[in-house]
């Protein structure tokens, strides 16, 4: 073990510079990752007190009897996708208009009729409140007969939808372009220190090391740079929350939790490993 | 301890490196491996410590039978075999002990036994005084030696030395030679394969002689009972 350990960092003495390469790749790699997945992960917060408003509203036709309405209620709010569904009566929806919509409110006082129609107002469940669901649960509504209209933000919801799934995209594409500069830079490091110790590989294997020997301080090295990489890369990625989180309106924005950051650090191991593995597996033959 | 069945060897551009080679070798016996540059002698070599496994026919070497053995238990099979080469093959930048622990350390020997199992072996070839001398600082005789105790710190069944003198004048030569006659006499096999036939002459040792690929001369084989002690 002691060997290993001693072997594994031989070749960080021996080539710093590439190995500080390697390190600095992964770092990117991983910084890139995580920039965009604290992006996500501010914007999903930042969402869940909008998206808690996500609603579907029913619009009802003049004169429906209130027992089909209250068998209706209950019939939406048996769908799987409905946390629950409110009445909004006539006289309930003026009030609401006035208190809410202080321009008007001369408007709707001089009024002689009420022309706001009675409304359902279903709420749904967390994780159902996405574009595709809420259509479908809209289409639903839209099939009983006293229902006059329905009416959902869709464009807002695909859209808040679509801004997520960029931000995930995007930073998977850059992080792993990053990742693959890192598993070459690596793979080259690795080489480089094979034919450095060509000669001790192959008095190791003549006197009986086994291949996992052999391998063992190559797959440390590499699994070292990834720990350091992925070090390197919360570093960088806490430094760019901090400097945001500067900038005034966005003094609530949230950093990974400690799951996410093992997550990181273990993505980068695993980066380092393959990087050896693919790099050992070809070189060690030979040698 | 070692048998070769009609052993054959070739090579992907057609070269036959062995041809129908068989011999047996028992338990304490001393062997010469003589012919010119590629008769087939380092192939036989090889196939002891299963750097190239027989394209053909049977060679099993301490129970291991190397056409068929799994890669996984080539690292077992070498760790009964000692092997000294022409050139030493030390490192350069560890000291004579050091370079004999090496052997210890990557088969993953208790670190607390160590130095005394290298001290021992290199008391045995007769280097203990420059136990801390770093190879450079060797002559070509001593490095030989150094190799050597490396080869026996494992405690070998067999050693395989392949051309261990070749590099050696002709003082050093006889140090290393009479060093490996000892490590036979203590029961080790010794498989040496050399071209200096005055080595060969001054003993009554067994000689398997190799011609493009062939056995030519086994010298155990003839019926001279008288000459084999």
């Amino acid at each position: 073990m002691n060997l290993l350990f001693r072997e594994a960092l031989l070749s960080f003495r021996r080539t710093p510079l590439l190995s500080l390469l390697s390190i600095t790749a992964i770092a990117f790699s991983l910084f890139t990752v995580g920039l965009f997945g604290l992006v996500a992960l501010n914007l999903r917060q930042a969402l869940r007190g909008v998206e808690e408003r996500v609603e579907v509203v029913a619009f009802l036709l003049r004169g429906t009897a209130p027992e089909t309405i209250t068998l209706a209620s209950q019939d939406i709010a048996s769908f799987p996708e409905v946390a629950d569904v409110k009445f909004v009566s006539e006289d309930q929806a003026l009030v609401q208009a006035r208190r809410e919509l202080v321009e008007f409110k001369d408007a709707y006082r001089d009024l002689q009729v009420n022309p706001l129609p009675a409304s359902l107002e279903i709420r749904l469940k967390e994780g159902f409140r996405d574009a595709a669901h809420v259509a479908q649960v809209a289409d639903r509504v839209r099939g009983f007969p006293f229902v006059e209209d329905v009416r959902y933000g869709r464009d807002w919801i695909s859209r808040l939808d679509q801004l997520r799934n960029m931000a995930g995209v995007v930073g998977l594409i850059i992080g792993a372009a990053f990742g693959l500069i890192a598993v070459v830079i690596i793979g080259v490091t690795i080489r480089l220190t094979i034919l450095q110790r060509a000669r001790e590989i192959a008095i190791m294997r003549v006197v009986g090391a086994t291949n996992w020997f052999v391998r063992g301080p190559f797959l440390l090295e590499g699994a070292l740079k990834g720990v350091l990489g992925g070090f390197m890369a919360l570093a960088l990625a806490f430094a760019a929350y901090t400097l945001f989180r500067g900038a005034g309106p966005l003094s609530t924005l949230v950093f990974f939790r400690p799951l996410d950051m093992v997550l990181l650090v273990v993505f980068g191991v695993l980066l380092g490993l393959l990087g050896s593995l693919l790099s050992v597996g070809r070189h060690l033959k030979e040698v | 301890m070692i048998r070769f069945a009609h052993v054959f060897k070739s090579y992907p551009n057609g070269a036959l490196a062995l041809k129908d080679v068989s011999f047996a070798i028992n338990k304490g016996e001393f062997v010469f491996l003589t012919g010119h540059s590629g008769a087939g002698k380092s192939t036989i070599l090889k196939m002891l410590f299963a750097e190239q496994r027989p394209s053909s026919g049977d060679v099993r070497v301490a129970n291991y039978a190397v056409q068929t053995m799994r890669g996984d238990d080539i690292p077992k099979l070498r760790r009964k075999l000692g092997i000294v080469f022409q050139d030493f093959r030390l490192l350069e930048d560890r000291s004579a002990s050091e370079n004999v622990a090496f052997a210890l350390e990557v088969t993953g020997a208790r670190r607390d036994t160590v130095p005394a199992r290298v001290m021992r072996v290199l008391t045995q070839v007769g280097l203990a005084a420059k136990a801390r001398a770093y190879p450079r600082e060797l002559s070509g005789g001593e490095q030989q030696r150094v190799a050597i105790a490396r080869a026996l710190v494992n405690d070998p069944a067999i050693l395989v030395a392949d051309e261990p003198t070749g590099n050696l004048d002709e003082r050093a030569t006889r140090g290393v030679f009479q060093l490996l006659r000892e490590i036979n006499t203590s029961g080790t096999i010794v498989v040496m394969a050399t071209h200096d036939l005055d080595l060969v002459r001054q003993t009554t040792y067994r000689t398997i002689e190799m011609r493009e690929g062939a056995v030519v001369y086994d010298s155990a084989a003839d019926e001279k009972p008288d000459e084999l002690s």
